[in-house]
């Protein structure tokens, strides 16, 4: 249970996929101007993120690498997970706003701009390959997942605030735009750095 | 004149429509890798195959492949040499591998290959749609190393270390000193908020560089349809 917490934790503030990681900067660049997108945004990429790590993650460990009860391998399809991957990522977003357009109209109307992006949002690759990568159990990646999407959330928020200051602001001509919206993510990523350490500290292990 | 407009395609990707700091695409990889130069070289060069082959595969297929269903073809195609670089890097350059981790699959989401696919190579012949891939990959591949080479220097006062991982005959321990060994180094540009900052720095010098006012009329944009 407190090595679910920590990474859980560990997830949102340490390694916060977009401050920390370089993950998925470009809806982060591209979303982030108003509160209620920035919300929408992040919202559907949570979704598919657990979605896709419950799918690629029995895939990887029984259909590519399946391992026998001594630890070695039935047989090493490892090469193909890239693709394999990116093709059942694709396919549950489609899968996902057909399901949302059909029977949850409400949802699909504010999440479903924001759902066919997803694709090529490499938090969504990244987060699945990470966790077989570290070597998580089902329950852990999945923990793990949740909390790379809500620390995204927590990002996406928090930046849309800092460049609401940041649009305002009277900057040379050649930093106007996205210049010094990327020098204003400098220093929020610099806030988050303050964090290294706190989850050790709360839960008094090493992560 | 056709000649001129192979050239312009050529090096329309180095300044003008730099992929990294003109048209905002793929900088997820371009902060993450950039912490040493001789890494961004390795990610500019694996991506820069990866472009100028599905550039030339889409541009061959681009009749074919039917409308609706584009993209998830593209994402196969891209998909499918990314694992051929994967593979190779492994098994030749292991120390690379371990220094882009995720970042290596990661090509395969990439914005700049789907979005030259969509932009260019979908509209163009193969020869344009090469030399596009080409171009492209040259510019993301100068960007990363001039990126690589600031956070480096600052950072952890070498440069181009590592490059030995690429290059065997220069020896694993080749590294250039700039900043000599006693000095304290400000070790925060290698870390992310590092990246960011330089990121916003580089983006801002290109666009002084590509606006500012000039004797000659501006570059008509080439190409991109």
């Amino acid at each position: 249970m407190v090595k679910l917490a920590v990474i859980f934790f560990t997830m949102i503030l340490v390694d916060n996929y977009v401050l920390a990681k370089f993950l998925g900067i470009c809806p982060f660049l591209g979303v982030s101007k108003k509160l209620d997108s920035a919300v929408g945004m992040s919202l559907a990429v949570t979704f598919v993120m657990v979605l896709a790590t419950a799918a690629t993650w029995p895939i990887q460990t029984f259909l590519l690498t399946p391992a026998n009860p001594d630890g070695s391998l039935k047989w090493d399809m490892g090469y193909l997970q890239t693709i394999v991957f990116i093709l059942i990522i694709a396919i549950l977003v489609q899968l996902l706003e057909n399901f949302l357009k059909k029977f949850i109209p409400a949802l699909y109307k504010s999440l479903g701009v924001y759902l066919p992006l997803i694709t090529t949002n490499c938090t969504i690759l990244g987060v699945t390959i990470l966790n077989l990568d570290n070597g998580y159990d089902f329950i852990e990646s999945i923990v793990c997942a949740a909390g790379a999407g809500i620390g995204f959330l927590v990002a996406m928020v928090l930046f849309s605030g800092v460049r609401r200051r940041v649009e305002q602001a009277v900057t040379p001509k050649c930093f106007e735009g996205l210049p010094i919206t990327l020098v204003a993510a400098a220093v929020t990523s610099l806030s988050f750095m303050g964090f290294g350490g706190i989850i050790d500290a709360i839960f008094n292990v090493a992560a | 004149m056709s000649e001129n407009s192979k050239m312009k395609i050529l090096t329309n990707g180095i300044l003008n429509e730099n992929p990294v700091l003109r048209l905002v695409l793929g900088t997820c990889p371009t902060l993450a890798v950039t912490t040493m130069a001789s890494n961004g070289i390795g990610m500019g060069l694996a991506a820069t195959f990866v472009l100028l082959c599905s550039n030339i595969v889409i541009s061959a297929l681009r009749k074919i492949i039917p409308d609706q269903v584009r993209i998830p073809c593209y994402i196969t195609v891209i998909a499918g040499f990314v694992s051929v670089v994967q593979m190779v890097v492994k098994a030749y350059v292991p120390d690379l591998d371990k220094a882009l981790g995720v970042y290596l699959p990661l090509i395969v989401v990439n914005c700049i290959i789907l979005g030259r696919a969509e932009m260019f190579a979908s509209k163009n012949s193969i020869v344009d749609s090469a030399l596009d891939g080409i171009g492209m990959g040259i510019g993301f591949t100068i960007t990363l190393t001039i990126m690589g080479s600031i956070r480096e220097i600052i950072g952890s006062g070498t440069w181009m270390a590592g490059l030995g991982k690429l290059i065997p005959s220069l020896g694993s321990e080749f590294a250039i000193q700039v900043i000599p060994k006693g000095v304290d180094t400000f070790s925060l540009m290698t870390s992310a908020p590092g990246g960011f900052f330089v990121f916003g720095i580089l983006m801002a010098g290109a666009t002084w560089l590509t606006t500012r006012p000039r004797k000659e009329a501006p570059a008509v944009e080439g190409g991109n349809a």
